[in-house]
């Protein structure tokens, strides 16, 4: 008999689950201790975090190792993770010049208040593989210290970059850290901001009036309806994939949206503190500190045509993420700003660049979903290819029957019909009798009878 | 919504083959809530599906949370799934009208490991929860079993129009103009509607809902169905729904009228069933064996016959 009874799928997805979990090590090989991916793998840390949407590099670690470095994978376990924590509260906002900063640069201005401090950058070195690390080779130089921060050091020396990133802070916040507005603390230097600087030059657009805090929406709560406010946008792309964010964002710099190429008015790392009201005093407290990346960038003033808003001679854009990742803190950026030139526009569908539509960028940045629903494929669809094959066979059956209204062409002749799809001429009603001259110019070398295999899988006949 | 079936709960008799319900694992999954999500976010999927019975194929935005199982992978329908169940709750899970497809098995799994009390079946009878990926089951359901759906796409205009914000408004205007275009450009074109899985479908004679990718075969099983059908889309947190009792017809012209696919007269190879959805196995010399894809009506058809015979001899075909 042909038929098997397929069956088993727990015996199978069993097995599967087995060698998923038996570990890929020589006898003698030590398993990765989850406390060195943490600190020596901190880009893939960051990244998982990132889009994994929680801050905490230990689990961040535990999900690298237990994916097997798959980023997508272990964003998916974080991710998943995430869904079963019970929310307590939402944290106070923050503003960038709270932050301790490690590194910080301008690209818009040769010095900027404050100096330009390269901090821990790969940008200048040459990227040259060095056999040195190979094995378990250390690099050459001191050895940073492994064990906590050092209260003392100054923060921009970019000592502590190696260090703990989820920071306590040694006692509760400080008499002096009661308002929204007060100053980092005492260890961190304070860095002005460059867009600061430009706002009082005139050069942005002024920040709103101090508002009370209008409880912005929560993607993780509320689904997402377009066209999604700019809070919305900046969340989803806070959470996005870095490789889609950056293919979009290429492509509106180099052509897809108009080539702005949009300058760097700052770019900075370091921790930021985390605040929540104190559940008894009501008082704001500092429960610790996290590592991330501000970029902010100078477009054109897309809004400047609003009336009654002041005009400025650029936007500024905004791109926030966990851990030390720029790349994705400046795709993030531009796209904030390629949104915001569109934003409130009607225009026809295929109108805008890709960079610039919403639905085409905000829909498919997500790693787990588009990860997820690419991948879904793997799974059975026998009974849908089922329908679609009845449905296709029969239409190429009866499509084989179909008759031709284009005279045959003189030369080439005509080729050889397969067996069984012999074309019978004979002019038909159904074949659009207004067709009988030859046909629209791009069909004239046609043979008649000819069948085109377009790219659905179906066979369509020739029709005007 | 937490039923019982008759006392039984989910035990089966001694046959086996059939109702076998899995005995939940040893081993439940720590530290976890019940069911997995947390409290709150069940809630909040309950409240969108009061909201989509309230409006029958109305698709109700979600916050739509991640699941340990991957999106696209039936997220929308587990959300609905975890959201219901509760002790005394029999489960039934399938994949393609099959309970033994791998991912049909996975869910099952995370549902028996998170929800202890919970009992799974093969068994369509004995389900109160009956989460499916492309078909409704041959079994005629009762008014106190539920359908869960997973939805890969819940949008059905999504084709004619790809921006949600657009398609929103079609939907509040009841304007489906484009949708009927397309249509009749198939017919125009193809000689008929060549739309093969999740057919579109006006529910309620308001609404053009997607009934999730099921064959035109389970599309009439909607119509009026005695049960409640709930539809969950995770990756496009969308959930939607057909009470019992409510028109759901097929989008269709009075010359070109709906139609369910047609086997010419073949019958299960494995159980002989005449009137059930078939799918075609390749054989090894080029032809095509057609068996049930509702493994359970299968395996019960079968045992009702009383052999384990293979009919597929006289029924074994040459694909065209």
């Amino acid at each position: 008999m042909g038929y098997s009874a397929v069956k088993g799928g727990l015996e199978a997805i069993s097995a599967a689950e087995l060698l998923v979990q038996h570990p890929l090590l020589a006898a003698d090989e030590a398993s990765l201790d989850t406390r060195q991916l943490e600190h020596q793998l901190t880009q893939a840390v960051d990244k998982i975090m990132s889009e994994g949407g929680l801050y905490a590099p230990e689990l961040a670690a535990l999900a690298l190792k237990q994916a097997e470095g798959d980023l997508f994978e272990a964003a998916f376990l974080l991710r998943a993770y995430r869904s079963t924590l019970p929310r307590f509260g939402y944290s106070l906002p923050t503003r960038g010049d709270r932050m301790r900063v490690l590194r910080r640069i301008s690209s818009a201005f040769k010095d900027v208040p404050g100096g330009q401090l390269l901090g821990r950058t790969r940008d200048y070195t040459q990227r040259l593989l060095d056999f040195g690390l190979l094995g378990g080779g250390k690099a050459p130089g001191p050895v940073a210290e492994r064990s906590g921060r050092d209260e003392s050091r100054p923060y921009q020396d970019g000592a502590s970059s190696g260090g703990a990133r989820f920071i306590a802070p040694p006692t509760i916040a400080p008499a002096d850290d009661r308002t929204a507005t007060v100053a980092p603390p005492a260890s961190a230097a304070r860095f002005p901001k460059v867009a600061d600087t430009m706002r009082a030059a005139g050069l942005i657009a002024p920040l709103p009036a101090a508002d009370p805090i209008v409880e912005p929406p929560d993607i993780t709560i509320d689904a997402v309806r377009y066209p999604a406010s700019r809070p919305t946008r900046l969340q989803m792309l806070a959470r996005g994939e870095s490789g889609a964010m950056l293919s979009f964002a290429y492509a509106s710099l180099r052509a897809f949206g108009g080539g702005d190429h949009a300058t760097v008015a700052e770019l900075r790392v370091g921790d930021l503190p985390l605040q929540v009201t104190h559940p008894l005093l009501g008082t704001p407290v500092t429960i610790g500190y996290y590592r991330a990346t501000e970029a902010e960038m100078l477009g054109p003033d897309h809004a400047k045509e609003v009336p009654g808003r002041v005009n400025a001679a650029y936007s500024l854009s905004y791109g926030l993420v966990f851990g030390q990742h720029e790349r994705k803190a400046i795709s993030m950026a531009i796209l904030d700003s390629t949104l915001m030139a569109t934003e409130g526009q009607e225009r026809p569908r295929g109108a805008w660049s890709p960079a610039g539509d919403q639905e085409m960028v905000l829909s498919h940045i997500d790693p787990i979903e588009s990860s997820g629903f690419v991948e879904h494929l793997k799974l059975p669809h026998y009974v849908t290819f089922g329908a679609s094959l009845q449905g296709t066979l029969a239409l190429k059956a009866e499509r084989s029957q179909k008759v031709d209204l284009i005279p045959p062409a003189p030369q080439p002749p005509p080729p050889q019909a397969r067996e069984g799809e012999q074309p019978i001429r004979l002019p038909s009603p159904s074949q659009g009798g207004g067709a009988g001259g030859g046909g629209s110019s791009d069909h004239q070398g046609v043979a008649a009878g000819q069948l085109h295999h377009h790219g659905d899988g179906v066979l369509h006949a020739h029709d005007d | 919504m937490h039923t019982t079936t008759n006392g039984t709960n989910g035990v089966h008799g001694s046959n086996g083959a059939s109702g076998a319900v899995q005995a939940a694992p040893a081993a439940s999954l720590e530290g976890y809530n019940y069911a997995f999500l947390d409290e709150l976010s069940k809630k909040a999927v309950r409240r969108a599906l009061l909201k989509g019975v309230a409006i029958p194929g109305y698709q109700v935005p979600f916050g739509s949370r991640e699941l340990p199982i991957a999106r696209g992978w039936g997220t929308g329908g587990l959300q609905i799934t975890l959201s219901l169940v509760g002790p005394g709750d029999v489960v039934k899970v399938i994949d393609q009208g099959a309970d033994e497809g791998v991912n049909a098995v996975n869910i099952r799994r995370l549902v028996e490991r998170t929800s202890p009390g919970v009992q799974t079946t093969l068994d369509t009878s004995e389900a109160t929860l009956i989460q499916t990926r492309h078909r409704i089951p041959e079994q005629p359901l009762r008014e106190d079993q539920i359908m869960i759906f997973q939805v890969p796409q819940p949008e059905p205009l999504r084709n004619v129009e790809w921006r949600e914000a657009e398609t929103r408004r079609m939907h509040a205007e009841a304007d489906y103009s484009r949708i009927w275009v397309a249509l009749y450009e198939d017919v125009v074109q193809n000689g008929r509607v060549t739309k093969y899985a999740g057919y579109p479908v006006m529910v309620n004679d308001r609404h053009v809902m997607a009934p999730s990718p099921i064959p035109k075969w389970d599309v009439p099983k909607l119509h009026m169905a005695p049960y409640l059908s709930l539809f969950g889309a995770g990756r496009e947190k969308r959930i939607y729904a057909v009470p019992p009792l409510t028109s759901v017809v097929p989008l269709s012209f009075d010359d070109y009228p709906f139609a369910v696919e047609s086997f010419d007269g073949r019958v299960c190879a494995r159980c002989g069933s005449p009137q059930t959805y078939l799918v075609s196995l390749p054989d090894e010399q080029g032809g095509s064996v057609y068996v049930c894809s509702d493994s359970n009506w299968c395996d019960t058809a079968l045992e009702r016959v009383g052999s384990s015979d293979l009919r597929a001899a006289g029924d074994k075909e040459a694909q065209s």
